[in-house]
């Protein structure tokens, strides 16, 4: 009956996401009386899913379950929900974990909410808060289904310690070779870079900044503050910039704890996918631009000349904070 | 090879959000709907298999009668057919049970649905589509090529890319980078002509049951003015992120 726990890692290492979904099982198995186990597949330190409040850990290694698969995983994690008797399952917001959930959502006949951004408000009947409409709005969603699956938001709920035994037990899945209809080729990615998903700070610069060229303040900002780079949808189509960096309604969503957004104007579209950030710093030209509405701090200037002392500053501001 | 194309009719991404009858209802008030963006990167791409390679391209909405101009207008930018099932779309899991049903009576090779409807951003349906028609599944697609019953797809993951092999059939989700977005169509006179012509039937829908309920919805509470910062201060910028903001 424990509430069961998928905790993504990545080479071995728990993400910070799978840390954040633990605490959040922590919480929905404190509503309902009982236990939280952790699925962890291939990772490393199953030992510290117990600061999270994870009290047992299925830990899977499997070669087969290496590269992603969503059906191979999706197995697993049923296979493990029949094993524990699970009536809820945790999953974060990670894209192989939203690739995830509506699989096992199929094999479990059960309910899934996505975006969710608190605690259920209920257990009897199931109730959580979810972002719709692209952070315009939010929706109580119930589900009603025996097996429950809620999909966790990003940096919504945050990290709650607590102490668990997280105390560890193999487990092998049965992975039949039909599973693997789709095989990974090749992986392309930038290590050592904080992701948009993962990211607390996440500095962001539009059309404002006038060209390519102009983006090594942007990557230095970023670094001083260990944050990611993003920008607006027209930069992505110009291709200033990677489409990988597009934030907005119709690119990444970004929930970060610090968004500062430099010459871009503050459409609408973008607004709607970065809203869900909790501090939001704007540096405009334009004080009519529509992202002073939005920001919590503004300041009315030009990017070339602002962006350089912010660098600064935050350089002698961590120098004296080391 | 046969393509379904799965169609969300949303909200313009301009429009103002409000709901009705007790936060109940979402408030169509005033509100024009168009093609989900995400599937319209996929209707595009479908475009492109059927002049390249040849195949036929059908689209389908779960919806009542109102979605129909949205299903008009992938007329009108080439798709063949289109299959409207007549139910309220009210939750994922509904909806792609009755896709599924039209994947299975329709016989599709590759059905290209969006990574998300933008209005209630489940995100939901194709993963389950595929997994109801046991078919291979490809989310966050940027990129798809086809050759013979092969194919070859890119997803955007957390942080990069990731290529992978797979065959039909397949379902994919797409998103921006599926095509350039210099592609996207807009309907000329003459689509929207012969959209008139093309077959909309109607089917209703199989007993299936909703999942999920969305009881009620809020809009997030309005947010404070702006602090404004001087920007020969950004000393003082700095101190209010520390110290009053706490983000660094
Ligand atoms: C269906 C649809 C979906 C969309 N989805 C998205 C989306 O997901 N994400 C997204 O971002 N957009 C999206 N858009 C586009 C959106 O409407 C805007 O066009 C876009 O966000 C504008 O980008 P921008 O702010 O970089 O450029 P602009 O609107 O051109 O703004 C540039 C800003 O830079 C300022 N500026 C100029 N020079 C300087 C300087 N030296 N220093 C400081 N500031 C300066 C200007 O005052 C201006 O405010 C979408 C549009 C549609 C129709």
């Amino acid at each position: 009956m424990s509430v069961l726990v998928y905790t993504e890692s990545e080479q071995g290492k728990f993400k910070k996401a799978a840390f954040e979904v633990a605490s959040y099982a922590k919480e929905v198995a404190n509503q309902l009386g009982t236990t939280v186990t952790a699925v962890a597949i291939n990772a490393d330190n199953t030992a510290e899913l117990g600061n999270y409040g994870v009290d047992k850990v299925l830990h899977v290694s499997a070669d087969s379950l290496k590269d992603f698969n969503a059906k191979a995983y999706a197995s697993t994690l049923h296979q493990a929900v029949e094993k524990e008797n699970a009536k809820v399952v945790i999953i974060s917001s990670s894209a192989d974990s939203k690739t995830i959930a509506p699989i096992l959502a199929v094999n479990l006949k059960a309910g899934y909410a996505s975006n969710v951004v608190a605690a259920p408000t209920s257990t009897s009947p199931f109730t959580v808060k979810r972002t719709a409409f692209t952070n315009k709005a939010f929706n109580m969603t119930e589900i009603n289904s025996d097996v429950k699956i809620v999909g966790v938001s990003n940096n919504a709920f945050g990290l709650v310690e607590n102490s668990g035994d997280a105390a560890a037990e193999d487990f092998s899945p049965n992975l039949d070779d039909s599973l693997f209809g789709v095989k990974v080729d090749s992986v392309d990615k930038v290590t050592g870079k904080v992701t948009i998903a993962d990211a607390e700070v996440v500095v962001s610069a539009g059309r404002g900044l006038k060209g390519p060229e102009n983006w090594g303040m942007i990557e230095e900002l970023a670094d001083v503050l260990g944050a990611a780079t993003a920008c607006s949808k027209p930069v992505s189509d110009l291709g200033w910039r990677p489409h990988g960096e597009h934030v907005g309604q119709t690119g990444k969503p970004v929930a970060s704890n610090l968004y500062i957004a430099i010459g871009i104007s503050g459409a609408i579209q973008h607004l709607a996918g970065i809203n869900a950030s909790k501090v939001k710093v704007v540096i405009n030209t334009d004080p009519e631009a529509p992202f002073f509405k939005a920001a919590d701090y503004g300041v009315v200037g030009d990017a070339f000349e602002v962006v350089p002392q912010l660098i600064e500053k935050l350089k002698e501001f961590k120098a004296n904070n080391a | 090879m046969k393509i379904l194309v799965c169609i969300s009719h949303v909200p313009d991404t301009t429009s103002k959000i409000n709901f009705t009858e007790g936060d109940t209802k979402f408030d169509t008030n005033g509100v024009q709907f168009v093609i989900n963006p995400n599937d319209e990167f996929g209707l595009t791409r479908a475009m492109w298999f059927k002049e390249k390679q040849g195949a036929s391209v059908d689209v389908v909405n779960v919806g009542g009668a109102e979605t129909e101009p949205t299903l008009r207008k992938a007329l009108a930018i080439g798709a063949d057919g289109a299959i409207r099932v007549n139910a309220a779309a009210t939750d994922g899991f509904f909806v792609a049970k009755q896709l599924a049903e039209v994947v299975k009576n329709g016989g599709y090779d590759l059905v290209i649905a969006g990574r998300e409807s933008i209005d209630y951003n489940g995100g939901m349906v194709p993963g389950m589509l595929a997994e109801l028609t046991n078919a291979n599944f490809v989310n966050n697609c940027i990129s798809l090529e086809i050759d013979g019953t092969n194919a070859t797809a890119m997803r955007e993951i957390d942080g990069g890319k990731e290529t992978s092999s797979t065959s039909l059939p397949l379902v994919i989700a797409g998103q921006k980078g599926l095509v350039e977005e210099s592609d996207l169509r807009i309907p000329n006179m003459r689509g929207i002509m012969m959209a008139r012509k093309k077959p909309l039937n109607v089917v209703e829908p199989v007993d299936a049951s909703a999942e999920t309920t969305a009881v009620k919805f809020e809009k997030p509470a309005p947010k404070g003015a702006v602090k404004l910062v001087d920007a020969d201060n950004i000393d003082e910028l700095v101190n209010l992120l520390h110290n009053e903001a706490k983000v660094i």
